[in-house]
């Protein structure tokens, strides 16, 4: 079994990513956290055979599944107002609005196919349902996206 | 072919994770594991006279020093299949031993006074490692005295692979031990290095 300093290496970029894209900026730091904490105590039962990226995102997906019950929970005043960290602020906001914006079986299926590079047999193992609704909702899911979010391509390349 | 943009492109706005990020949680994430006692090894490299030193410790204490030519990697591996796979870069643990290293190489300590875990060493090999530090800083033994003074005076070759595996370099002296021709003989950080433990020991 690798040292986990070496799974954190090689798939914190990547489950941070998910986290954001399903979660949004602000609350995806929370989730990266509660999923490797989580991660780190089951990592000595893991099967040696297993595909960690899928493991991870499983994982993931419950923390963000907490987090979206306990912001449910949160009484509508205190609901979150732009104090957001300086450094997500650069980010374009646009993206996030677009996401936000899918229904959210798409969303998943679009952040665990295209975000984290999951099969969509995989997708479907985490999401529940089949392999065949999982490919559909992701390909309607990157569709919406492209009508609704314009990504400024000429101004970088 | 040209095509709409491809969905990397899509998420360019997600990709951008910037080295402060990376830090910070990291950091978030050796306080929790240490809260919640899953750190189960935490480790470190330092700079020193002989070459970058791998530091490893459990909860215990100090469980592995390693040269470089030991392949820091490897090492590490290793304690993650011996020990715990919860392996992880946590500086802090191990801040009073590299104090204690540094004080070492500057000649101002002539013995550790931390904590050790010596759960990777068994028998005989153990003996031995309980023995090298009653050799005093800046002294020698052959390896026909530690055998002796481990309880067996035959077991000469036995002290010596002891001694080349040796988890615990530098801190358990077996830089300390030669032959009894006088000359260094082998050692796990390479000759080089003894000759460095050795002649800075007899200078200070």
């Amino acid at each position: 079994m690798k040292p986990f300093e070496q799974i954190v290496a090689e798939h914190g970029p990547t489950v941070l990513r998910v986290c954001r894209a399903i979660l949004g900026p602000v609350d995806a730091d929370d989730a990266w956290s509660e999923t490797f904490l989580a991660a780190l105590r089951a990592y000595p039962d893991l099967d040696p055979d297993a595909n960690i990226e899928a493991w991870l995102v499983t994982i993931a997906h419950r923390k963000a599944i907490d987090a979206k019950r306990a912001e449910a929970r949160r009484p509508i005043a205190v609901e979150r107002l732009p104090e957001q960290p300086a450094e997500v602020q650069s980010v374009d906001s646009g993206l996030w609005d677009a996401l936000k914006a899918l229904p959210h079986k798409q969303l998943l299926a679009v952040a665990y196919h295209y975000v984290a590079g999951l099969a969509y047999k995989e997708v479907a193992a985490i999401t529940g349902g089949s392999t065949d609704a999982a490919r559909r909702a992701a390909a309607d899911g990157i569709a919406a996206l492209r009508r609704t979010y314009v990504h400024f391509e000429g101004e970088t390349r | 072919m040209m095509t709409t943009s491809e969905p990397d492109d899509l998420f360019a706005a997600l990709t951008e994770i910037d080295n402060e990020t990376t830090a910070r949680l990291h950091a978030r994430l050796i306080a929790d594991a240490e809260v919640e006692g899953l750190l189960d090894v935490a480790y470190r490299t330092i700079d020193s006279p002989v070459g970058p030193l791998l530091l490893a410790a459990t909860t215990a204490g100090l469980v592995r020093v390693a040269y470089q030519r030991e392949g820091h990697e490897q090492v590490l591996e290793h304690l993650a299949a011996t020990v715990s796979p919860r392996v992880l870069r946590a500086p802090q643990r191990l801040d009073p031993v590299a104090r204690e290293f540094d004080e070492y190489f500057a000649g101002r300590r002539r013995s550790f006074d931390v904590a050790l875990d010596l759960q990777l060493s068994k028998g005989f090999r153990l003996d031995v490692l309980r023995h090298l530090p009653d050799i005093g800083y800046g002294r020698t033994e052959t390896y026909a005295q530690v055998a002796a003074a481990a309880g067996s005076p035959r077991a000469v070759r036995a002290v010596g692979s002891a001694c080349a595996t040796n988890p615990l370099p530098v801190v358990v002296p077996c830089h300390r031990v030669i032959l009894s021709s006088g000359s260094l003989g082998q050692y796990v950080g390479g000759p080089e290095a003894k000759q460095v433990l050795l002649t800075m020991e007899a200078a200070a």
